[in-house]
């Protein structure tokens, strides 16, 4: 039997490891967390020349080995083989930014000191020789006592040096004793060095002005800068919500024609019903949203991999700053509006963990996209069609007021929070501002992929369990002669008790109903609605009635305003609960958020309907 | 003068640093980045809103972005203009 062969790769952030990693192993990449934390752990297979495969990880950029967040933690450990069930790779690949070489030096050091078979890979040498640098390789090879291999990842250059490389490093790591660990130097003493070998290995520098320089100068501009991120994410809004529409609506049509094929094939029954009502059509409402979620990851992946985020990152510190947060906090934030999901799990750039944590806990608030359904019904049924002056709608006016209003109460929150449970010295910013480079094509294909995966693979587990209860809640015990099945049914006993805490707020029965499918997934509370309403309405005249007719036939105005205030808080969303458990390990922080957020929703839905009904709306 | 008085462009040699201003992580994080006595810098940018917070520091060949308290907390030393001066430990 062969044992496992494994190799690393270890490097500063932005050393290009990550478009390495996608060259060397191509697009069958295993993406999971290492166990107990939130990193992601990324592996693939590596064919050597003689076509033996190696398991080939991507570690997460580090700047040394005395870890300063969780990322670089999972590092030291696995390099170290300290990580609990994860051998140490036999092989470590130290990618090295070629343009950068100085800084870069100084963790690949670090590595090189313990002993083990190492190989250095001097990515991204175009790059430097863009930047008017010409390097000597032997010279680096021969300072580090390593075999040096220059590459450039995304043109493919010095793989199957690398390969090979890695694969006679590789035949010395199953000798009995494969290194001599060197003699340990400290951080400065590194430094020192890695200036000198820098400069050995350096054989002419040109400055010339460089690009970067030049983009930041705009990009960075105290007021230049704000504008362009500004009109930047009006063009991310615009994309997210209109350009997704038409793949929306396929999938939509999709969805409902494949409902009625099933429907068409099978013979009534409850199985059929279940397969229909439950589980298409719950499974679906989730799946419509993939559009706007691979649209957003578009522009966050060509952010991050163009180096532009982390000066949007830069531009926002300042206001983050004044609620406790820092830039990094405003990506996660961002992502939210389409979905919290992708936002949460954004958040595990932040390095802080207060500030992470913090983060995770207000992005719920962000207007998601699963609001906008909900939003669009009520404010047609009840807010009026007109102008308010300089053409500016009054129906459009409301709409922007509750996204104000979210962002404004998860601010808030965020500053409580600051100064109350998440307490402690802010972690401050303190961020590498990466060189620009153009996306690559293949390495956003493959992260648009791996995110739409996640999401798929979420909305067939967890979504499906919680459609198939929910469904299962909402049909039995079944109704006798003449009864309506929503009221013979335990959700419509539970909605029967949940009427009596939610009417001080406004709320009657068929609300609260609605609000026990909307846990599964916020637009469900309209087809929730519709449904009830139908299933009530005994005339096929009032049937056909639209459901914003038949809203305004139920509800009054300070109802209708109480239940979107309700929507802005209201954590109804339990893939937003199961996704905070896996990123904080424990109910401790999901229940805190959705005790804090249904009173929040509470209160704001009490305030909005008895200051309504005072003003005699 | 410390590092966030320096004026834009102006190249500096950072000759002190008040570690006990800055939390642990923050002071380690900054020497990971090569930030620390000794470091050639120049300040690139500085932010928006107000308090023209944060800053753009070169360091070498990096770009770091850091908060003005960090860099109140390092003294600096302007350096004369010369061709190559990259070091970060000269």
């Amino acid at each position: 039997m062969s044992r496992q062969r494994s190799a690393a790769l270890v490097g500063n952030p932005n050393a290009g490891k990550s478009a390495l990693f996608n060259a060397l192993t191509g697009a069958r990449q295993k993406i999971a967390n290492y166990p107990g934390v939130t990193v992601e752990r990324k592996s693939g297979r590596l064919v050597l020349p003689s076509g033996e495969p190696v398991e080939l990880t991507d570690l997460p950029g580090s700047y040394g080995l005395h870890p300063t967040s969780p990322d670089e933690e999972v590092t030291a450990k696995v390099i170290m083989g300290r990580f609990p069930g994860e051998a140490a790779p036999e092989v470590l690949v130290v990618v090295l930014d070629a343009s950068n070489l100085e800084q870069h030096l100084v963790f690949a050091q670090e590595v090189i000191a313990l002993g083990r078979p190492t190989v250095v890979a001097l990515n991204m040498i175009d790059l430097a020789e863009r930047d008017g640098l010409v390097l000597d390789p032997q010279a680096l090879e021969q300072a580090l006592g390593v075999p040096v291999v220059p590459t450039v990842a995304v043109r493919r250059r010095g793989l199957d040096e690398l390969a090979a490389a890695i694969a006679s490093a590789e035949a010395r790591a199953a000798e009995p004793n494969p290194g001599h660990p060197r003699p340990h130097i400290d951080l400065t003493e590194r430094r020192i060095s890695a200036h000198a070998i820098a400069e050995a290995a350096i054989v002419s520098e040109t400055r010339r002005h460089r690009l970067h320089a030049k983009l930041d100068k705009l990009l960075l501009h105290p007021w230049i800068g704000p504008v362009i991120l500004f009109a930047l994410l009006f063009v991310v809004f615009q994309a997210v919500f209109a350009g997704a529409t038409p793949f929306a609506d396929a999938l939509d049509g999709a969805v409902s024609w494949l409902g009625d094929q099933v429907r068409a094939a099978m013979p009534p029954s409850l199985a059929r019903d279940l397969l229909t009502d439950g589980i298409i059509s719950g499974v679906g409402s989730v799946v419509v949203f993939l559009p706007q979620i691979v649209i957003l990851f578009f522009f966050i992946l060509a952010m991050e991999a163009s180096g532009y985020m982390a000066r949007a990152a830069f531009l926002m510190d300042r206001m983050m700053a004044g609620v406790g947060l820092s830039g990094r906090s405003f990506i996660p934030l961002l992502s939210s509006f389409a979905c919290a999901i992708p936002g949460i799990m954004a958040t595990r750039s932040i390095t802080d963990p207060r500030d992470r944590l913090t983060t995770i806990l207000i992005a719920p608030m962000m207007t998601c996209s699963a609001r906008l359904p909900v939003y669009a019904v009520i404010i047609a049924a009840f807010i009026p069609n007109r102008t308010v002056g300089w053409g500016v709608g009054l129906q459009g006016l409301v709409l922007l007021a509750l996204y104000v209003a979210g962002i404004v109460g998860a601010m808030a929150v965020a500053l409580i929070l600051r100064r109350s449970v998440t307490k402690g010295a802010a972690s401050g910013f303190i961020m590498e501002l990466p060189k620009y480079q153009m996306p690559r094509v293949k390495d956003m294909a493959i992260g648009l992929w791996q995110r739409a995966w996640i999401f798929l693979r979420r909305a067939g587990t967890i979504i499906f369990t919680v459609t198939v209860v929910l469904w299962l809640l909402l049909n039995f015990p079944r109704a006798q002669d003449g009864q309506n099945q929503v009221d013979a049914s335990l959700a419509g006993h539970i909605a029967n008790g949940l009427a009596v805490v939610v009417e001080p707020i406004g709320f009657n029965r068929d609300m609260a109903l609605s609000l026990i499918p909307a846990m599964a997934a916020r637009e469900v509370a309209v087809s929730s609605l519709a449904t009830t309403y139908a299933v009530a309405a005994a005339d096929d005249a009032a049937g056909s009635q639209q459901l914003g007719d038949r809203l305004r036939g139920k509800w009054t105005l300070p109802m209708a305003l109480a239940f979107l205030a309700w929507f802005v808080f209201a954590p109804q969303c339990m893939s937003t609960i199961a996704v905070t458990r896996r990123e904080t390990n424990g109910w401790k922080w999901p229940a805190f958020m959705l005790a804090y957020l249904f009173g929040l929703a509470y209160v704001a839905a009490g305030v909005t309907y008895w200051s309504a009904v005072a003003l005699g709306l | 003068m410390t590092l966030d008085q320096l004026p834009i462009g102006k190249r500096a040699r950072i000759v002190a640093v008040d570690w006990s201003r800055l939390v642990d992580e923050e002071g380690q994080r900054l020497r990971a980045l090569g930030i620390d006595t000794g470091a050639r810098v120049a300040l690139a940018h500085r932010g928006v809103f107000g308090g023209r917070d944060p800053l753009a520091v070169m360091v070498g060949r990096m770009t770091v972005a850091l908060r003005r308290v960090h860099a109140a907390a390092m003294e600096v030393e302007p350096v004369a203009e010369t061709a190559g001066t990259n070091g970060a430990a000269a």
